[in-house]
């Protein structure tokens, strides 16, 4: 029990009572189905470009890649041409190893000392399998979700479904990738809480993403497979969204609204939080510049003036001793 | 204190955090946990604020009246000038991945060693002045308020981080707590917070040349004496050249390496080589320094003691720079320096005299760094090696944390080293090339009075050596910095005693079968070579 996480509780469960008491008791509909999703995919698209424009707004003075790996050197060295990247098609490639693979969590050691007093680096990549699997089940989640936005339905978002409910499991078909999302999403917070230096470290907002994930995907299971929501009312709401003709079908259910909710509470969230690491991991200076910075100039729009101790203001201090021990010098005494 | 602890009892490690919220654990400044303070002498030759005497022991640090706003404003400026740090700031979703990777966490346990709090110690500030969620909901965004305790636990906590970068390694986004404490130790520069051991140092480079106040006249005799023990060594007389104009190459070492062993026999290898080769070069008693104690006080102070290799180059004439083995040095090298001092028009991209070898990957800042150079040379064939003279020495290759992390050159050291020894064993995976771990002493860290935390750094360094020690029966340490040399013998002495230190060109110096030469019988230590006789003591 500490007050981040308690605190992050609270504000997930507030935000779902506040949408199911809006829309059940106070008959809101238009202001949970039509205004806040206006406002916060406006949030949302204003924020993420202001900040990303914040972040381009500061130079880069210097190019400060983490070389990971041999440089590129005498022309019989072997160049890690990958991981320390001395073009821009190397870089490209580092880049896409990053943010697909997460190739940097890839290489996650714990370390442990052990008896005998042996210090041990042993893998441990359930964090990478746990965040690649929280990613990419969350994408695909977003992909299928686009068949409420869009008519006729794409061919690849079939696909996807197709491939999705693979094991045909159940009726509806279990997708498969709401179920990883919703245990990848559970191991983290759980990874987060049980871990006692992760736990120390955490802050509400840590937490507080989490819950709202958990209860998007929730909310998301529980209308797909136990109340069997109104898909069909729903794309009418979408679409009319979607087309700024929007609408308020009757026979959508309370739930649906509370799911909404907070799908924009977190659309609303995202430009002010941490989530901004989607765009941070494209613009890091120590993972996306070549490492070519002997073989070119890179210029520091800021640059000072060059003001530096002359080997004349040294002369001038050292020139007897100098004289005297037979070095050459500019000026004689 | 480190003189009661056994190396059992340093390794008794607590890793449970404690109860207390990190922002309620105040910094911990008795005797033996900071690093003392910068004297008043240095700050006021370099024009720098604030210079007084006091002691992080005592409750007034006698800091300026608005030290508050001095802070702020001094983020602000950085936050304007520098994008990784406003990326860094805002990116880092503590994930932990960083967390056990630091030296400084594994050695002490203290949570706030943990890169990802490293940084929280600054971003929680960040936090609560630039940010609206931090304005308005406070603690609970992760916000603190800026107060005298803070800029206390800052200096504590970048002073205990050697801006190895290993930490961005591990992290998703490249996070790089180096580089925020780089923007944390300028912002206390700007309330006179910084220590003796690199105020001193940067003040001395700049009047001197280099870090240790060396002086010209005695400069040239350190080398003198040098070429006396080369010359009993060897029969080889070397008469290297100072200041002198008109030559092909400048070179630039550390002045750790003039100074101290092991570091003084690395010296004396380069003068062996270069002798061999019969290379065109000069030493230069005003670009007397390959490192930069400026790159951990601020980026002006770096660029104003960078200045003089451009400078001195220029003046004398050369065609291009060959560098030492140095750790930071190399990262201003690729890195910073010729965006700082550039452009070297004045020179020419870096040829070897001896092999046509064009370094195309130094063609725009035209240094060279030495294992570069003599990796080459071995590779064309172009010394004469006997490794044999090094059969007694069992090596280890420690990769100093810049030129790995901060360049690359990981292959080019390990070549010269199999081509000058027979018994080479390679540390674990884990801890060496991008994973290497700090000697625990770096950006200026290396004063005795932190003797314990130095060697709780080290321990991860120490532990992968004693690996290969018991296993191979490994006895020496290489590697390629100044630092690493001078830190490294007293962290071998606790954690593995019996392996010692050495550079790489000591065992090429060793290996090296120079023209004319008397036969050899003691090592650049001048202790026998192993099956002969010698006379060993002078």
């Amino acid at each position: 029990m500490n007050v981040n996480y308690m605190f992050a509780l609270i504000s997930v469960t507030v935000l779902g009572l506040l949408a199911y008491f809006g829309v059940e008791t106070m008959g809101l509909k238009s202001i949970f189905g039509v205004l806040v999703p206006y406002v916060a995919v406006t949030i949302f698209v204003v924020g993420f470009v202001r900040k990303v424009m914040n972040w381009a707004k500061s130079p880069v003075p210097f190019r400060i890649p983490t070389t990971c790996g041999q440089q590129q050197s005498l022309p019989w060295i072997k160049q890690n041409k990958i991981d320390n990247p001395s073009t821009t098609g190397g870089v490209v490639l580092r880049m896409f190893f990053e943010i697909v693979t997460f190739r940097s969590l890839f290489r996650n050691t714990k370390a442990e000392i052990k008896e005998k007093g042996i210090i041990s680096y042993e893998l441990e990549l359930l964090l990478w399998v746990a965040a690649l699997a929280f990613h990419y089940s969350f994408l695909a989640v977003i992909v299928r979700h686009m068949r409420f936005f869009l008519e006729p339905v794409p061919g690849c978002i079939v696909l996807l479904e197709k491939l999705d409910g693979f094991f045909q499991i159940g009726l509806p078909i279990v997708m498969l990738s709401g179920v990883v999302l919703f245990a990848a999403v559970a191991y983290l917070f759980i990874r987060r809480i049980t871990i006692p230096q992760m736990k120390y470290i955490s802050l509400a907002a840590d937490y507080f993403p989490l819950f709202l994930i958990m209860a998007i995907a929730g909310t998301g299971i529980y209308m797909r497979y136990v109340a069997r929501v109104d898909v069909v009312g729903i794309k009418e709401m979408t679409m009319g969204l979607v087309t700024l003709h929007p609408v308020i079908v009757p026979g959508v259910s309370t739930i649906v609204y509370v799911h909404l909710f907070l799908v924009c509470a977190l659309l609303a969230y995202f430009p002010f939080s941490k989530l901004m690491h989607a765009a941070g991991v494209f613009m890091s200076p120590t993972r996306n510049l070549a490492n070519d910075t002997r073989m070119v100039r890179h210029i520091n729009p800021w640059n000072p003036e060059k003001k530096f101790h002359t080997y004349e203001a040294y002369e001038d201090d050292f020139r007897e001793k100098m004289i005297e021990a037979g070095l050459p010098v500019e000026k004689e005494a | 204190m480190v003189d009661e602890m056994t190396p059992e009892e340093m390794l008794k490690i607590d890793t449970n955090p404690p109860k207390k919220d990190w922002m309620d654990v105040p910094a911990d400044f008795s005797p033996g946990k900071f690093p003392y303070p910068a004297q008043p002498k240095s700050l006021e030759y370099l024009g720098f604020p604030n210079p007084r005497d006091w002691s992080p022991a005592e409750e007034d640090w006698k800091l300026p009246e608005n030290w508050k706003e001095i802070v702020i404003n001094g983020i602000r400026e950085r936050l304007d000038k520098y994008r990784s740090f406003k990326i860094f700031m805002d990116s880092c979703v503590r994930c932990g991945a960083c967390a056990d990777k630091c030296h400084f966490y594994i050695g002490t346990g203290d949570p706030k060693n943990m890169p990802v709090l490293r940084a929280e110690l600054l971003r929680s500030i960040y936090r609560g002045e630039f940010t609206t969620a931090g304005k308005i909901l406070g603690k609970i965004a992760g916000a603190r308020p800026l107060t005298l305790d803070v800029i206390k636990e800052w200096f504590s906590y970048f002073y205990q981080c050697t801006e190895c970068r290993r930490c961005s390694v591990f992290c998703p986004y490249g996070i790089d707590t180096a580089e925020i404490t780089m923007m944390a130790r300028e912002i206390l520069q700007l309330l006179g917070v910084n220590i003796h051991w690199i105020m001193d140092p940067v003040s001395n480079c700049n009047r001197t040349g280099n870090h240790l106040g060396i002086q010209p006249q005695n400069f040239k005799e350190i080398i003198e004496f040098f070429c006396e023990d080369i010359e009993e060594i060897t029969g080889v007389k070397i008469n290297p050249s100072f200041n002198r104009k008109g030559a092909e190459v400048l070179f630039i070492t550390p002045s750790g390496d003039a100074f101290a062993d092991p570091g003084t026999y690395s010296f004396m290898g380069y003068l062996m080589l270069f002798e061999h080769i019969g290379l065109d070069y000069t030493l230069s008693t005003y670009a007397s320094e390959g490192g930069n104690f400026g790159l951990f006080t601020s980026s002006d102070m770096m660029k104003k003691l960078n200045a003089k290799m451009y400078a001195e180059a220029e003046r004398l004439g050369v065609k291009w720079i060959l560098g030492g083995e140095c750790g930071h040095m190399w990262r201003v090298i690729n890195q910073y320096m010729s965006t700082m001092n550039g452009p070297a028009n004045f020179m020419e991209v870096p040829v070897s005299p001896i092999t046509g070898t064009r370094f195309d990957n130094a063609a725009e800042t035209k240094m060279v760094h030495i294992a570069e150079f003599t990796a080459d040379l071995i590779k064309h064939n172009k010394l004469k090696l006997d490794p044999s003279r090094n059969d007694h020495l069992k090596v280890t290759y420690h990769d100093s944390c810049n030129p790995a992390r901060g360049m690359g050159m990981l292959d080019e050291p390990r070549y010269v080293l199999e081509n000058v020894c027979n018994n080479f064993h390679e540390m674990p995976e884990n801890t060496i090339r991008e994973n290497t771990f700090c000697c625990g002493s770096g950006s200026g860290l290396n004063t005795e009075e932190i003797m314990e935390l130095r060697l709780r750094g080290g321990l991860p360094r120490a532990n992968a050596v004693k690996y290969v020690h018991e296993k191979y029966g490994v006895n020496m340490l290489s590697c390629v910095c100044a630092i690493d040399r001078a830190v490294l013998p007293p962290l071998m002495d606790y954690w593995v005693p019996g392996v010692e230190v050495t550079g790489l060109h000591e065992l090429v110096g060793n290996a090296l079968v120079m023209e004319g030469e008397i036969e050899r019988t003691t090592n650049l230590r001048f202790e026998d070579l192993p099956e002969k006789e010698g006379d060993s003591d002078e």
